[in-house]
């Protein structure tokens, strides 16, 4: 990404990309904003990765198959000694 | 109004995901979370016989989860910084009624949010079926099991670029679906 102040849309949506996985860096988000002051398809662009990060975190989180299945055995073992 | 059962058998089925993910927004560390998740199904087998069937089944296992979250914290607590200094406000004579105690607690899920949340889930859950297999694969490692990006590019044998284009592609396609079917 050189020396230059003006970056074109397809590196801005990379550095977008990579923002949403925190894997940007200073400098980039820098020219990320810069670009996104005129140009309004990247600033909706932007506008919709976030908000899709956003729903990612929210979204719940379920146990992986194997960690149920360890949990299932662990507590079966209990559940006989109790009975 | 039915009378609540209990049933230890199908707790697993029935309660595991949801306890683990009230345990996960709490402890943020998903082994420490699998491990209170089970301590307190243990927890639950052996009082068994204190459910009073007021509340139901889930309910009963959560304020048992509470418990556990919170000496957890207490364990870290005191793991941290046994030279701290603790002021207790809580006296013989008068109790302990600090103005942050009276308000509900801000991090507590309601019903709704958990219907909302499941729905949230079963959107998103389609969405990524509808996306090609390569780059629903790669998303989903990207960005559900948080791999590290050198670690999907070594198990897919793809290059770094190749990566980013993929999660570009995806996410576009993942926004456009769940702002018709979410938003």
């Amino acid at each position: 990404m050189g020396n230059k102040i003006i970056i074109l849309c397809k590196e801005a949506n990379h550095v977008c990309d990579k923002t949403q996985y925190k894997e940007a860096t200073l400098w980039e988000k820098f020219l990320l904003n810069i670009h996104l002051i005129y140009c309004k398809v990247c600033r909706k662009y932007s506008k919709n990765n976030a908000n899709l990060t956003k729903l990612m975190i929210k979204s719940p989180v379920n146990l992986d198959p194997i960690s149920k299945e360890n949990l299932r055995t662990a507590f079966e073992k209990e559940l006989a000694k109790h009975k | 109004m039915p009378k609540h059962t209990i049933d230890p058998n199908q707790w697993i089925n029935r309660y595991s995901d949801y306890l683990f993910n009230y345990t996960i927004t709490r402890v943020n560390d998903s082994e420490k979370a699998k491990d209170l998740v089970q301590d307190t199904f243990v927890a639950g087998l052996k009082s068994m016989k204190n459910f009073k069937a007021e509340a139901s089944e889930r309910t009963w296992l959560i304020s048992i989860l509470k418990r556990k979250i919170i000496d957890h914290y207490r364990k870290i607590n005191s793991n941290k910084g046994k030279a701290e200094v603790r002021i207790s406000y809580n006296s013989e004579e008068n109790e302990g009624d600090w103005l942050e105690e009276r308000v509900a607690d801000p991090f507590d899920k309601t019903a709704e949010d958990t219907i909302e949340n499941t729905e949230l889930g079963l959107a998103i859950d389609n969405c990524l079926k509808k996306l090609p297999s390569k780059q629903a694969q790669v998303f989903e490692m990207k960005t559900i099991l948080n791999y590290e990006t050198e670690a999907i590019c070594n198990e897919l044998n793809i290059t770094a670029s190749n990566l980013w284009v993929i999660i570009h592609r995806a996410r576009t396609a993942m926004a456009s679906c769940l702002e018709k079917n979410w938003f």
